[in-house]
């Protein structure tokens, strides 16, 4: 609970900093209350609080192990973006809405009730809309904002249908309740059946997966960028932590309904999103589908959930978090520099431009395609272990197939930061930055070797 | 302890040399190697003494998943370990003769790359030697494509990358196919071994069959050769050893520690396929080779016939085979370095490989011409030199299984005499012309490069007992082979 509510006073103090015209304290605050958070994430370890006793939230291991990672990434977001909102006079209101989305992020991964959950992702997803649509002169802002904001509803609308049904088919919001009705039911009724495969829509949807994911292309593009990476991260993060909690343990018993359900979606993601990559010219737009494609793997963390196993999906979002972290905010600096090109083009001789930013960039590309000695391979391998234990050996060669694809863009961002450029300019960032950037980079090799530190967690 | 310090040690300078802008790279780096080498012999030592002890490294590294950080000497690992060990020094030594753009990330690839390779050729964990083949990969492609020369090197790099990745990922399901049926899941070797052993016929014909199109490609085997001309024409001349020399020896290295052992019915029953095209690729590989107009390539081709050699005689699975495939490529490592060395040292002094424009070298420059004579008769192994131990001993193997195998085998001994003493008379023999008339005098560092690298394959040719009873020792105790 103390997690809960430090994140959203932090909201509010920092809303109330800009009323009391004490700007400066704002990142100070944003920043203490993350680290606090995940203070109190090891604090409470082991401890499984559930607050108030009414049976809404449970602060489990599982609970408290998600909100570290998100809180981690966010906390790295925060401290890297400060170029972007340094400048920019809504700051307190951008931060204060990142916050409150951070609010429902830890709702969302330690909710033990439907209602809780459904809170959890309109919290998430209001200040979303808003922040898509926060570069206000942009045309292509607006436009990410509008259509999250429509389809975005649309999905919550459809997941809300779900909860009904399945209150429907067995009585309660209560996890714990659904989970001894359905488990009585031999098989389940048709009434339940439909709510699971509704809130496993809207769930499609939030997370981006095929064939729900046509908002996040463009969604992702039109956005600023910093707020884009957030949304690549921390809420795709959020809402697959969700749906295993959902999917693992509630309705893990009908696996056999849902399974091949999900690993067709799964390989729809993968092959739709990296084929549609491959020709991106793009590279904002490229990483947006390479985004969707990890979700064609994270849902293969969904797949095999009945193993009750949530290591590898948090190894997965930590890992492809800060990856993907480190892409977008490289690509934020060098777009930055050059009146906001995105394409290839604009990282042609970054080797020489920026080094740092160019080799964080290059492992980070090769993370998440999945190279050793970076985490982003223990990651995917943990998953297509996993779904090949639980017996789909189709969809691991369609992982592999797919892997190849991805190989190929990602070598294309790096062959153009290789490439020589004559007469360019260097693109500065600040120290700071540039030991983020290390730490990040140090992250992405070191988190393959301390992958053992997951076998001590649970 | 022994062994994990013979992978750490070239990884940690390398990255210490692409961190630190010094002056003095190539030579860090030659140090660095020269101390890898006699770490090595000190580990062939103790082995031979018995002392086991030092070689074997074993920690958890996944322990929940059975992944070991597991890393052990035996006669083959050292066989390949020594192999790696005398060829780095010798390639970075020979790199001398030219001045690389930012050599202390060039030389800090190299080594980190070597340090790789020794850690495929160690490790005794499946998962650890599929992360050690994959590593490898990324240093020698960003020696391609940033040192590389030619307008498509980006292509070429992209498309070598991109075959060895999807090869590889092969090898991966293959492995992890077997990983499910060890009990406790484990991803030690002996433990794939046995249960590779107890999947049915089919399954190991299909386990067999992905971790060929791994190795295959790496090699490269026909018809999974097609990057492989380019990439080595594009690569800077260290690169390009690095790959001839080393590199594919890891694949065919996993054949004989992965494929024959864990499925050997898998090898007997579907291997004939294999070992079909591996010597179709010989045949294919020797006659372009016999029409390439340019040295580089023609080097390129052959290594190809060769290589289809030497995974004919490991998948033939006897003794006389894998023993000879274990030489051999020890002699086709040493005389790939040899043989790119001769094309560093007319590249730069022609500007072109065009065999056609050279001609009455020898005039100009006898030493060279003879030298170079001495690495044309090891790679037509001609008696006395190392490639003749090596693939007598693989024809030996193949005709064992299958005579006609051995027969069309034999045809790269006889193609290469073909294309490689065409390929020497037309550069070195007959009256100089205006562009080789003035082909100056070898520098002591190119003559010292070749010395050694003759001597290696004389001295290997006159005595070759001590690597052959390394060999030897292990090869018997590996499952799955028939005497």
């Amino acid at each position: 609970m103390k997690e809960l509510l430090i994140v959203s006073l932090a909201g509010i103090a920092v809303l109330a900093a800009d009323v009391i015209k004490f700007r400066k304290a704002v990142l100070p605050i944003a920043v203490a209350s993350l680290f606090s958070l995940i203070f109190f994430c090891i604090v409470d370890w082991g401890r499984n609080e559930n607050p108030m006793d009414n049976n809404m939230l449970l602060f489990d291991n599982f609970a408290l192990g998600f909100t570290a990672i998100l809180t981690f990434i966010s906390l790295c977001w925060f401290l890297i973006t400060t170029e972007y909102f340094g400048n920019d006079a809504r700051r307190t209101d951008l931060y204060a809405l990142t916050l409150f989305s951070i609010c429902g992020a830890v709702l969302m991964v330690s909710y033990t009730n439907l209602v809780m959950l459904f809170l959890g992702i309109e919290i998430l997803s209001i200040p979303l809309y808003v922040l898509a649509a926060s570069k206000k002169g942009d045309r292509l802002s607006n436009e990410a904002g509008f259509k999250y904001f429509f389809l975005g509803s649309l999905a919550s609308a459809i997941l809300l249908f779900g909860i009904a049904m399945v209150y429907g088919a067995t009585g309660s919001f209560d996890l714990g309740i659904i989970s001894t009705a359905s488990t009585a039911m031999s098989s389940p009724t048709p009434l339940l059946n439909a709510g699971i495969v509704m809130i496993f829509a809207g769930f499609a949807f939030k997370v981006s997966a095929a064939p729900f994911h046509f908002w996040a292309p463009d969604v992702y593009q039109g956005s600023p960028t910093p707020v884009t990476a957030f949304m690549a991260t921390v809420v795709k993060g959020a809402a697959f932590a969700a749906m295993f909690r959902l999917f693992s343990g509630t309705f893990g018993s009908f696996i056999e309904t849902y399974g091949d359900v999900i690993a067709i979606i799964s390989a729809l993601t993968l092959i739709i999103a990296n084929i549609v990559a491959a020709v991106q010219t793009n590279v904002k737009r490229l990483l947006a589908y390479s985004s969707i494609s990890h979700a064609g793997f994270m849902l293969g963390a969904i797949l095999s959930a009945q193993n009750g196993d949530p290591k590898i999906l948090l190894y997965y979002i930590l890992t492809y978090g800060i990856a993907s972290l480190t892409s977008f905010i490289v690509l934020y600096h060098v777009s930055a520099y050059q009146q906001g090109a995105e394409d290839f083009n604009a990282f042609k001789g970054l080797v020489k431009r920026n080094p740092v930013l160019a080799g964080a960039m290059t492992l980070a590309v090769l993370s998440m395609a999945g190279i050793p000695p970076l985490s982003g391979f223990l990651a995917k391998y943990f998953v297509i272990s996993s779904v090949l234990q639980s017996g789909y050996l189709w969809l691991v060669i369609i992982m592999i197939l797919t892997s190849v694809v991805g190989a190929y863009y990602y070598l294309r961002i790096i062959i153009a930061m290789f490439t020589p450029l004559e007469n360019s300019g260097r693109i500065v960032v600040s120290d700071f930055q540039k030991y983020l950037f290390l730490l990040l980079s140090l992250l992405m090799v070191g988190l393959f070797f301390a992958a053992a530190i997951p076998d001590w967690l649970y | 302890m022994l062994t994990i310090l013979l992978i750490i040690l070239p990884v940690l300078c390398g990255a210490a040399l692409v961190l630190l802008k010094t002056k003095t790279a190539r030579m860090f780096a030659l140090g660095t190697s020269l101390v890898q080498l006699l770490l090595t012999l000190a580990a062939v030592y103790l082995w031979k003494t018995g002392n086991n002890a030092l070689v074997v490294f074993d920690k958890g590294w996944l322990g929940s998943m059975g992944v070991h950080c597991a890393f052990s000497l035996d006669g083959i690992s050292l066989v390949m370990a020594l192999l790696s060990a005398i060829i780095t020094p010798l390639i970075i030594y020979a790199s001398f003769n030219k001045s690389y753009k930012n050599p202390h990330i060039f030389y800090g690839l190299i080594l980190m790359m070597s340090g790789a390779m020794m850690g495929a050729f160690t490790a005794t964990d499946g998962l650890v030697f599929y992360i050690f083949y994959e590593v490898a990969l990324i240093p020698i492609y960003f020696i391609s494509m940033i040192w590389g020369s030619g307008n498509n090197k980006v292509k070429v790099t992209l498309k070598f990358f991109l075959y060895t990745i999807f090869g590889s990922l092969f090898m991966l399901v293959a492995l992890l196919y077997v990983y499910q049926h060890t009990y406790p899941h484990s991803f030690q070797l002996s433990a794939l071994y046995e249960a590779g052993r107890s999947l049915s016929g089919l399954e190991q014909g299909l386990v067999f069959a992905g971790l060929f199109i791994a190795f295959a490609v790496k090699m490269p085997v026909f018809p999974f050769h097609t990057w492989q001309p380019s990439t080595y024409d594009v690569s800077p001349t260290p690169g390009t050893m690095l790959l001839a020399a080393i590199m594919l020896k890891m694949a065919t290295y996993g054949l004989v520690r992965l494929a024959v052992p864990m499925v050997p019915d898998g090898v007997t029953e579907y291997g004939t396929w294999a070992m079909v095209l591996s010597i179709a690729g010989i045949v294919y590989a020797s006659c372009v080779a016999i029409v390439q107009k340019r040295y580089k390539l023609l080097i390129a081709y052959s290594s190809i016939a060769h290589v289809g050699l030497i995974s004919a005689g490991i998948l033939a699975s006897n003794e006389q085979g894998i023993v000879g495939a274990l030489f051999e490529m020890v002699s086709h490592g040493i005389l790939a370095v040899g043989m790119f060395f001769i094309y560093d040292i007319v590249e730069t002094r022609l500007k072109s490989d065009e065999m056609a424009r050279m001609g009455g070298i020898r005039e100009a420059n006898p030493l060279f011409a003879s030298l170079f004579l001495v690495l044309v008769m090891g790679s037509i192994a001609l008696p006395f030199t190392s490639g003749f131990v090596g693939e007598f001993l693989l024809l030996q193997g193949l005709a064992i299984q299958n005579i006609y195998f051995a027969v069309f085998g034999g045809l790269t001994v006889i193609l290469s005499a073909v294309y490689l003493l065409r390929a020497f008379q037309t550069m070195m023999l007959g009256k100089s012309n205006i562009h080789t008339a003035g082909f100056s005098p070898l520098t002591t560092h190119e003559k010292t490069v070749l010395i050694i690298v003759v001597l290696l394959v004389i001295g290997l040719g006159l005595y070759p007992s001590p690597l052959l009873d390394l060999a030897n020792s292990s090869v018997q105790t590996l499952p799955g082979i028939s005497y």
